[in-house]
């Protein structure tokens, strides 16, 4: 079939017509289609009080809730070790920060660290799958385990050693025989690390950590919002991030 | 000698040999039959039980998509019926033994999903 100089025009006028309209049809859309539902708009951010956790003494009420809700498993050495949440030396955790002779308790007591959920990941980008990115309705860095094929660069992306890898079958540990049968476990040869219990947030509820903390040493919330517990201890409190010289903006904040 | 004979022959020792997995499934009991399912719980499936039965895989891969990538946790059954989008929390929850189900076909047909890693089989932790 050949087109002729007639049809062309009437098709070439029609489209005119339809380019005309297109702002009036985007209306009708725009009524239809909610907008972007999904993101709520929010920043989950948490804020650390270490002169609070470190009232309560050895305690490791947040470290156990965590890894016992994610089946997170315990081989009982540090080469196998996997972590979504644990406790650091202060100069681990600050070493660009602090100096000697920093306050007694702070300096010598433990710092809990996890996953910074940096509002700039550099897992995210070194990531070839992209089995972990950051949420865009609420800045969480996410972890796929379906799509992990176990590279491990983000294990060495990440400054903070927040990523474990699993070298072995993580259901051969012992303590994975009293196993919470409401979130998978992991296997062999995929990295893991915490994922702001996004799955408990769906729920409504908050992380397991903050809700075992007993000191009230951890506060979680959203950035985003004015109102919110987190802001009025960021601007009621100095606080500190881990290695802000790096640009990753971490969102877990530290009162020293 | 006739040719005949011999191509008679020859026919029934090629029917025999491409007959050969038939012969072998009577004598060893195997048989093309659909392998026996344990009942589910409640009274219907998440969709349509034709869909379910040839489509499942494609419905879990869905699942994992919408909860893991983009935080959609809720599906709406054909009826209704609300659910959480769970491998283990809601599949299992009705079909509690995935021996006695999932396996039955699964193993009649050779597939080894390898969900199972990871999610967890409750029955296999009592
Ligand atoms: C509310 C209970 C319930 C839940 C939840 C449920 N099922 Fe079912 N399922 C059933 C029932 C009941 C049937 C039988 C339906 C019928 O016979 O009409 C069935 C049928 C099936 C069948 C077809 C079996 C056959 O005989 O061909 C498959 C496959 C299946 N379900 C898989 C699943 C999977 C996978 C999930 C999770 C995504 C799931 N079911 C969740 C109740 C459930
Ligand atoms: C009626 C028989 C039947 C039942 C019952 C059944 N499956 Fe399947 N399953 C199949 C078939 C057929 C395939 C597809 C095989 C293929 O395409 O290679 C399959 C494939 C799958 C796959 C994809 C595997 C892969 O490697 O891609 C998953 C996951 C799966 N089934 C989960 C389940 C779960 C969970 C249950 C129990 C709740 C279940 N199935 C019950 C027949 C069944
Ligand atoms: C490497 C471990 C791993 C493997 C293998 C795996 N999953 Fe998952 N899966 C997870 C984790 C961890 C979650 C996150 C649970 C959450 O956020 O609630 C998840 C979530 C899911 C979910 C949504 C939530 C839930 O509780 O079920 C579905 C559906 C799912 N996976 C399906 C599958 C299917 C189907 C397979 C096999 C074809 C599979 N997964 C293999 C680890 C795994």
């Amino acid at each position: 079939m050949s087109i002729d100089r007639r049809n062309f025009l009437k098709l070439a006028g029609l489209g005119t017509v339809g380019l005309a309209a297109s702002p009036a049809i985007d209306l009708f859309a725009s009524v239809k289609v909610p907008e972007v539902s999904k993101k709520s708009g929010k920043r989950w951010a948490m804020v650390i009080d270490l002169p609070k956790c470190h009232s309560e003494k050895d305690c490791t009420s947040c470290v156990d809730a965590c890894h016992k809700t994610h089946n997170v498993p315990d081989f009982g050495n540090p080469k196998d070790e996997i972590k979504w949440i644990w406790k650091e030396s202060f100069h681990g955790a600050f070493h660009d920060v602090g100096h000697e002779h920093l306050k007694e308790d702070i300096l010598h007591g433990p710092s809990i660290v996890l996953c910074n959920h940096c509002d700039n990941p550099p897992c995210v980008k070194a990531c070839p799958t992209q089995s972990t990115w950051k949420r865009e309705e609420d800045g969480i860095v996410m972890m796929d385990w379906h799509r992990c094929i176990g590279c491990r660069y983000c294990v060495v992306a990440c400054p903070y050693g927040a990523r474990s890898f699993n070298w072995r079958d993580p259901r051969q540990a012992e303590n994975m025989k009293d196993i919470n049968l409401d979130y998978p476990t992991r296997m062999r040869g995929v990295v893991e690390k915490c994922t702001f219990c996004e799955e408990l947030l769906a729920k409504g509820k908050l992380p397991s950590c903050v809700d075992a903390c007993k000191a009230g040493a951890l506060t979680f919330g959203d950035l985003n919002d004015s109102h919110s517990k987190v802001r009025e201890l960021l601007e009621n409190n100095f606080t500190i991030r881990r290695r802000p010289g790096l640009g990753t903006q971490p969102q877990i904040y530290y009162i020293v | 000698m006739s040719d005949k004979r011999n191509i008679i022959i020859g026919v029934i020792i090629f029917i025999l040999l491409m007959t050969i997995p038939i012969w072998l499934n009577l004598a060893t009991g195997t048989s093309t039959e659909r392998p026996e399912l344990e009942k589910p719980k409640g009274d219907a499936c998440v969709m349509d039980k034709e869909y379910m039965t040839s489509y499942h895989m494609d419905l879990l891969n869905e699942w994992r998509e919408e909860v893991v990538r983009n935080g959609e946790r809720e599906h709406i059954a054909p009826d209704g019926k609300k659910y959480d989008r769970s491998l283990t929390n809601t599949c299992l929850d009705c079909h509690p033994s995935k021996e006695k189900f999932c396996d039955q076909c699964h193993n009649y047909l050779g597939v080894k999903p390898y969900c199972w890693s990871c999610h967890i089989v409750p029955e296999e932790f009592k």
